[in-house]
């Protein structure tokens, strides 16, 4: 009895560890006080405001933006067509591709980061947000192949095979069965890599061009004047997409999913 | 007269290497037109490589397939106008049965409402009308079966292939199933491959048996001659409960390893002094405590050993003839006993004589 009351309490003591912070940001974000922090004087949507109106945030968020969804449509197209080649084409030497593919989640990103840019030196080419964009689809591509492949395994080659006996060439039978049937892990993966690319700061500090700003560096320029309450504020909003875009996610294919049974 | 059947299906010494596995070892074989033809043997011994090459699902190593007239090997799958039908039936999940039926047509030029028309009455022939809108997930097993086969035969297709589609199938569900798709390939007069390693189910479908081993046919005919004259001792054990009886031929029967001389119909050609098998089948042995005589049979005495009952028949293991024979007849009040005395009656046109290679 004893051993599982001390276990019920570490339980809720790392669950605190691990939620407090977040929770204390969004509670602050909506404090009306001058100075971000407590005591709370009062609820306002104030900083929500200010964020609107802060120029370079607003440009960070389109750039944030524009490359999390650039990156998740470039990494998830390369990522299906990755796993469809390793797994439904006898390639030589699939192992080590797939290894290859999956490698940059084992390598430390800050050495990820110093490569790519060593290589953009060593092609003599300037650090642009091109390479920042190629840099997040690399990041962001294991994570898809893992989840395609994931799916893709449970996608009997024999749907393929009854299309094409049917009368579809390969492209029709891709397209009319297993792109439809890999669906969850295309949106998975879509979500995912957007995600990554949304939150990443190491690497992007190292590749992004001069006077670009992601939302995650432009809240780490700003911690270095002050924490001001609109830091709390755009904390929060980034919560809510990275946590509420996946959540409507899996209620949406899970409402697909009834349909059918 | 012979040449009024065209063949439908033609394979030239075809052979499948898969790396070092030989999966087809050099087979011919003729379909004829509207024909219900099944590949039957055990398990790994190619039946599914051969339906696929047909299929166009594998490339023959060596080899022709014909189709029609046509040479087909180099014929991608989708411009053959082939039906398969698949073992876990492989319809598509996230489609509705009207658009799993219709797949097939829509890569066919079939105008919309005559789409319509053909697949109600595709689901009209498997029994199944008025299912369209569901999906596949909201039918049971045998249904689906029954709609793989409606997607299949309603392109019309050139040759009807099915690689073992009863046995995911329950026992009594597969029957009947069974006795459903002889109606369909009748009615609509398909060329039909049927690949099983069920024997009940080749021999009571079919119009020609193939039996494979091994990569190999080893023989082919009408099931009733498959079943009475194997042509190998591989045939004879693979089909049905048979007793293989070695001997030596003489000028009036076979001479068994005890002495006793077996009358023998027929000993195709097969020279005095010979040593052979004698196949003689577990059902055509009578047992009885007398019998009355009889030409051209043979009684012998023997003892039960064992029974294995099975309502309608029971399988007894006797001694006779110097050995254990398997015996298969049905009960009339009650089985004999074990130790049970009996007298066997072996008819000579039920003994098949079977050279040694
Ligand atoms: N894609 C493949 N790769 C390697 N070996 C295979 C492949 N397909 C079949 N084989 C081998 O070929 C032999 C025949 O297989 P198959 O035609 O599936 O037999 P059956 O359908 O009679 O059970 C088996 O030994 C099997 O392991
Ligand atoms: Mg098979």
């Amino acid at each position: 009895m004893r051993t599982w009351s001390l276990i019920r309490l570490f339980t809720l003591l790392v669950y605190l560890f691990m939620f407090t912070p977040i929770a204390i940001v969004v509670i602050l974000s909506f404090n009306d006080a001058q100075f971000g922090g407590f005591p709370i004087e009062g609820f306002s949507l104030r900083w929500f405001y200010a964020l609107a109106e802060n120029d370079a945030i607003v440009r960070a968020f389109r750039t944030s933006l524009l490359l999390g969804l650039l990156a998740a449509i470039i990494a998830t197209t390369l990522g299906i067509l990755a796993s469809l080649a390793l797994m439904r084409y006898s390639v030589p030497a699939t192992n080590f591709f797939n290894t290859l593919l999956i490698s940059p989640v084992l390598i430390p990103e800050t050495v990820l980061a110093v490569g790519l840019l060593l290589f953009m030196r060593w092609l003599d080419q300037p650090r642009s947000i091109v390479l920042l964009l190629a840099g997040h689809v690399l990041i962001a591509l294991p994570f898809v192949v893992l989840v395609v492949q994931a799916r893709l395994v449970g996608i009997r080659k024999v749907y393929e095979d009854a299309a094409r006996s049917l009368g579809a060439n390969p492209i029709q039978a891709f397209f009319q069965v297993t792109f439809p049937l890999l669906m969850p892990a295309v949106f998975a993966g879509l979500l995912f890599a957007f995600t990554i690319s949304f939150d990443n700061i190491t690497a992007t500090l190292f590749w992004r061009p001069a006077g670009v700003e992601t939302v995650p560096t432009q809240i780490f320029g700003m911690l270095r004047h002050s924490i001001s309450p609109e830091i709390n504020a755009l904390g929060t909003v980034m919560i809510v997409i990275t946590v509420g875009l996946p959540l409507l996610a899996g209620a949406i294919a899970r409402a697909f999913a009834r349909r059918r049974t | 007269m012979a040449k009024s059947k065209a063949a439908a299906v033609e394979l030239k010494n075809v052979i499948k290497h898969f790396g070092e596995v030989q999966a087809v070892k050099g087979v011919d074989l003729t379909i004829d037109a509207g024909s219900f033809v099944t590949l039957l043997g055990p398990s790994g011994c190619g039946k599914t490589t051969i339906l696929r090459m047909i299929a166009g699902l594998e490339h023959p190593t060596r080899g022709e397939i014909w189709i029609n007239g046509r040479r087909i090997d180099d014929i991608p799958i989708h411009k053959r106008n082939l039906g398969l039908v698949f073992q876990n039936y492989a319809l598509f999940p996230h489609k509705t049965i009207f658009d799993n039926v219709a797949f097939g047509l829509r890569y066919r030029d079939v105008p919309k409402a005559e789409i319509r028309k053909r697949v109600a009455e595709a689901l009209e022939i498997v029994q199944l009308p008025g299912v369209e809108k569901r999906f596949p997930a909201q039918l049971s097993g045998g249904q689906q079966q029954r709609i793989a086969l409606a997607r299949a035969v309603v392109i019309e297709p050139d040759v009807l292939l099915l690689d073992e589609p009863l046995s995911a199938l329950d026992a009594n569900l597969r029957e009947g199933m069974r006795v459903e798709l002889k109606r369909i390939q009748r009615e609509l007069g398909i060329t039909t491959i049927f690949v099983t390693h069920d024997q009940a189910e080749a021999l009571a479908l079919s119009d020609k048996v193939v039996v494979m081993s091994n990569g190999k046919k080893e023989q082919e005919g009408a099931p009733d001659k498959v079943y009475n004259q194997p042509a190998s001792r591989f045939v004879a054990e693979f089909l049905g409960n048979a007793n293989l009886l070695p001997g030596r031929i003489e000028s009036n029967g076979v001479k068994l390893q005890d002495g006793t001389l077996l009358p023998l119909r027929d000993a195709k050609g097969l020279p005095v002094g010979t040593e052979i098998d004698v196949v003689l089948r577990a059902e055509r042995i009578l047992l009885a405590r007398q019998h009355p005589p009889e030409a051209d049979a043979l009684v012998v005495p023997g003892k039960v050993r064992a029974l294995d009952y099975q309502g309608v028949a029971a399988r007894y293991f006797v001694e006779a003839l110097g050995t254990t024979l398997q015996v298969i007849n049905p009960i009339d009040d009650l089985p004999f006993p074990e130790g049970a005395e009996v007298l066997l009656r072996i008819r000579a046109q039920d003994c098949v004589a079977l050279g040694r290679a």
